[in-house]
């Protein structure tokens, strides 16, 4: 028997002579391919699966609407991407040194991490903050608390970040107090403040103030931070969280855009110039294992952003176009099990933010399937990140997989898709997408999405129709963790933080600490801009709690439904 | 699980009650809320105290439902505080430790497995447990508590156990 060539023009002619007689014979490992997402997988893909994407119109060049190609015309070649480790635990001096290390080591941008006390606006000596103090991330209280976080770093030159959202007033107007004190301008201060509140009544449930009066607050931060902090993202809108309590890709894709768009909607209704504020809003994604899907994603995002940005909100400056993000790689990937194996993972998850042109970002240490990172874990981390950018020589050019038959078909439909989920909300709120948000997050519609997704996924792991290497295939018999882990002795935290609140609480000027908080209340009830009496409370030493709890009296509590 | 043990086990799951609990305020809920809703299909009766609980609610919830099983989820580290203060207030209202099965879930450090265990938890369970794992563990203890069994097994991380193993 002799083979022929046969004549192949197309990818129907290729698989009916090459394909079809090889699938009768041999079959392919499974029946259907998808990715992590569900999105299935054709077998090839080639110049007829991107016959309607336009290069000028859809995809064009690095720094060139509609951004999908990246935000920058030099990218990586011009600046390798911020190295910013999240990073936080125990006293505000225990973290101060681990952000020395980690600035020693190469990192080029600071992230932190507070513990939850603190996230949810409550002061070490609160009864609920037992067991948490200094655990989860770093325990702040007082101004003076956040100065020792800063000791030995200057707010003119790094550029910082926080992840905190029901007080993120307070912390964002703790660093206005810092630059204050270091006698740095506030106009040239750089940084992120998390303050996103949507995502956390979809999935990440940092909850203390009911949606609207959250989103109030988040308003005034816009309002006061266009003029004070010009170079200071108010924003970092996100999805990792949503991805991380268990959405898709393309969900994490649409319900952050929605998120980011119902702020353009805020601020839009506060009165704040959309092009102004549109360069200070940053995003955040997450990058999990599904490798092209994630790239896809990235570039959709851009595209999209872009998209409403110039022919929705009608604004003119080519900056508020663009979408920059920071990445975290998925921390929900993570194994308990042979924790070494997180190396590879968080590496190619990382390699799918670089590729996908992220402007900075974390990866996740080994060991934090199991405790927070030890100081050699989030070492190997950082060394990670500078392995991709030194010696891979991925990032000598700019955006390399486009044109990628596969990649450009995948970003379309990522974008699709997303586009369908954000039309759903919009209608929610009869064309209004912020009314949507609201409307969703009391129909739990988002809880409802995400929690679908998540059940759908740990099935899909019990019944091996995804492999997690370690877990529901390549186990090991008698497995034991020697890898060792950060301790944190919290009862001891918990004392030494109660004993400084109380020795303020001493000393501090009594008078000033309630006329502050007076003036937070009646800012509150006027409906006026809570930043500034914010500020002078923060400086008079009143504590993140007694802050809180005046906005707590007079917008009420939200708490989570616990439907399932 | 062992076939054997499966097959020994005749009970009638919608007589369970489990209550699964998010005490402090750690929000990560995503394996409480999975584990609910597979448990709810397997025929449990389910109770989800929601999250930002304290131990006392956690503890009159337990209480109140005369729960068969307590499961704790958490993702903070702050089960060291919280597992000793609920089992606290449980053993002071009358609970007998032996007649509750007691599930911890999370972020649990290797090294404190023993310790939790010695504080009256029967099963712990780390991240990416399979969910039928944890229902035939809890349908096992449910047996063997009620039979008062001589010969009691525990769950730490990924192992089935029995009380002489536990190092």
């Amino acid at each position: 028997m002799t083979n022929k060539e046969k004549n192949v023009t197309n990818k129907e002619g290729w698989h009916k002579e090459y394909v079809k007689p090889l699938l009768e014979t041999y079959g392919e490992r499974k029946d259907n391919f998808k990715t992590l997402s569900g999105i299935d997988v054709d077998r090839l893909y080639t110049p007829e699966d991107i016959a309607n994407i336009e290069y000028d119109k859809d995809i064009s060049y690095p720094g060139v609407y509609p951004f999908t190609r990246g935000p920058y015309p030099t990218m990586y070649r011009g600046r390798i991407w911020t190295y910013r480790m999240f990073s936080g635990f125990g006293l505000a001096e225990d973290t101060n040194k681990r952000w020395h290390m980690l600035l020693k080591d190469g990192e080029t941008g600071l992230s932190t991490a507070f513990d939850f006390p603190t996230l949810m606006g409550r002061d070490s000596d609160d009864p609920l903050a037992m067991g948490e103090v200094g655990k989860c991330g770093v325990a702040i209280d007082t101004f003076e608390d956040f100065e020792r976080l800063f000791e030995g770093i200057r707010t003119d030159k790094v550029s910082s970040s926080f992840t905190i959202n029901p007080p993120a007033a307070v912390i964002y107007g703790m660093y206005n107090a810092l630059a204050d004190v270091q006698g740095v301008d506030r106009k040239i201060l750089r940084g992120t403040i998390q303050n996103d509140m949507l995502k956390e009544f979809h999935a990440q449930n940092t909850l203390v103030l009911p949606p609207r009066p959250s989103l109030k607050i988040i308003g005034d931060i816009f309002e006061f931070g266009v003029d004070t902090n010009p170079k200071f993202n108010l924003i970092s809108i996100s999805g990792y969280h949503i991805r991380e309590a268990g959405s898709t890709a393309v969900q994490e894709l649409a319900f952050t855009l929605a998120d980011g768009m119902a702020y353009v909607v805020l601020a839009k209704e506060r009165g704040i110039d959309l092009n102004r504020i549109g360069p200070q809003l940053s995003f955040f994604f997450n990058s999990h294992n599904d490798f092209f899907e994630e790239i896809a994603k990235f570039r959709a995002a851009r595209r999209i952003w872009a998209r409403f940005m110039r022919e929705e909100m009608r604004t003119t400056n080519p900056e508020a176009w663009k979408l920059k993000f920071h990445t975290q790689t998925a921390g929900c990937s993570l194994t308990a099990q042979q924790p070494l194996n997180n190396i590879t993972r968080t590496t190619i998850q990382a390699l799918a933010a670089v590729l996908g042109g992220t402007q900075s970002l974390h990866t996740n240490s080994f060991d934090e399937a199991w405790a927070l990172p030890s100081d050699e874990a989030a070492r190997v981390a950082l060394r990670t990140q500078q392995i991709i950018a030194y010696e891979s020589n991925i990032a000598n050019t700019i955006d390399p997989l486009s044109g990628s038959y596969f990649v450009e078909n995948l970003t379309s439909w990522m974008e699709e898709k997303a586009l369908e989920y954000i039309d759903y909300i919009k209608e929610m709120g009869d064309g209004n997408i912020l009314e949507g948000e609201f409307v969703g997050i009391d129909q739990e519609y988002f809880i409802k999405e995400i929690g679908d997704s998540a059940y759908e996924d740990q099935r899909n792991i019990e019944e091996k129709k995804r492999i997690v290497v370690g877990v529901n295939e390549f186990t090991l018999e008698d497995e034991r963790l020697t890898v060792p882990l950060l301790q944190i002795n919290e009862e001891e935290l918990r004392r030494i933080q109660i004993e400084r609140i109380e020795e303020i609480k001493e000393r501090r000027d009594t008078k000033e600490v309630e006329s502050a908080l007076e003036e937070i209340q009646t800012a509150a009830d006027e409906d006026k801009n809570v930043m500034p009496p914010i500020i002078r409370a923060i400086k008079a030493l009143a504590t993140e709690g007694e802050i809180v709890g005046v906005l707590k009296n007079v917008y009420g509590i939200w708490a989570k439904p616990t439907l399932l | 699980m062992n076939g054997d043990l499966k097959m020994n086990m005749v009970l009638n799951r919608n007589k369970i009650k489990v209550l699964v609990a998010k005490p402090g305020l750690d929000g990560h809920d995503r394996g409480a809320r999975v584990l609910c809703r597979f448990l709810r299909d397997s025929g449990y009766e389910v109770i989800y105290t929601g999250l930002h609980k304290t131990a006392e609610e956690v503890a009159n919830a337990a209480l109140q439902e005369d729960v068969d099983v307590l499961g704790m989820s958490f993702l903070s580290g702050a089960h060291e505080s919280y597992v000793p203060r609920i089992l606290d207030i449980l053993k002071k209202n009358g609970v007998d430790l032996n007649d509750m099965v007691i599930l911890v879930g999370g972020t649990i450090p290797e090294e404190q497995f023993k310790k939790m265990i010695d504080l009256g938890v029967d099963g712990v369970f780390i991240p990416g447990a399979p969910m039928d794992e944890i229902s035939d563990f809890i349908d096992l203890k449910i047996k063997e508590k009620r039979d008062k069994s001589s010969d009691q097994h525990y769950f730490v991380g990924t192992k089935l156990i029995k009380a002489e193993d536990l190092v």
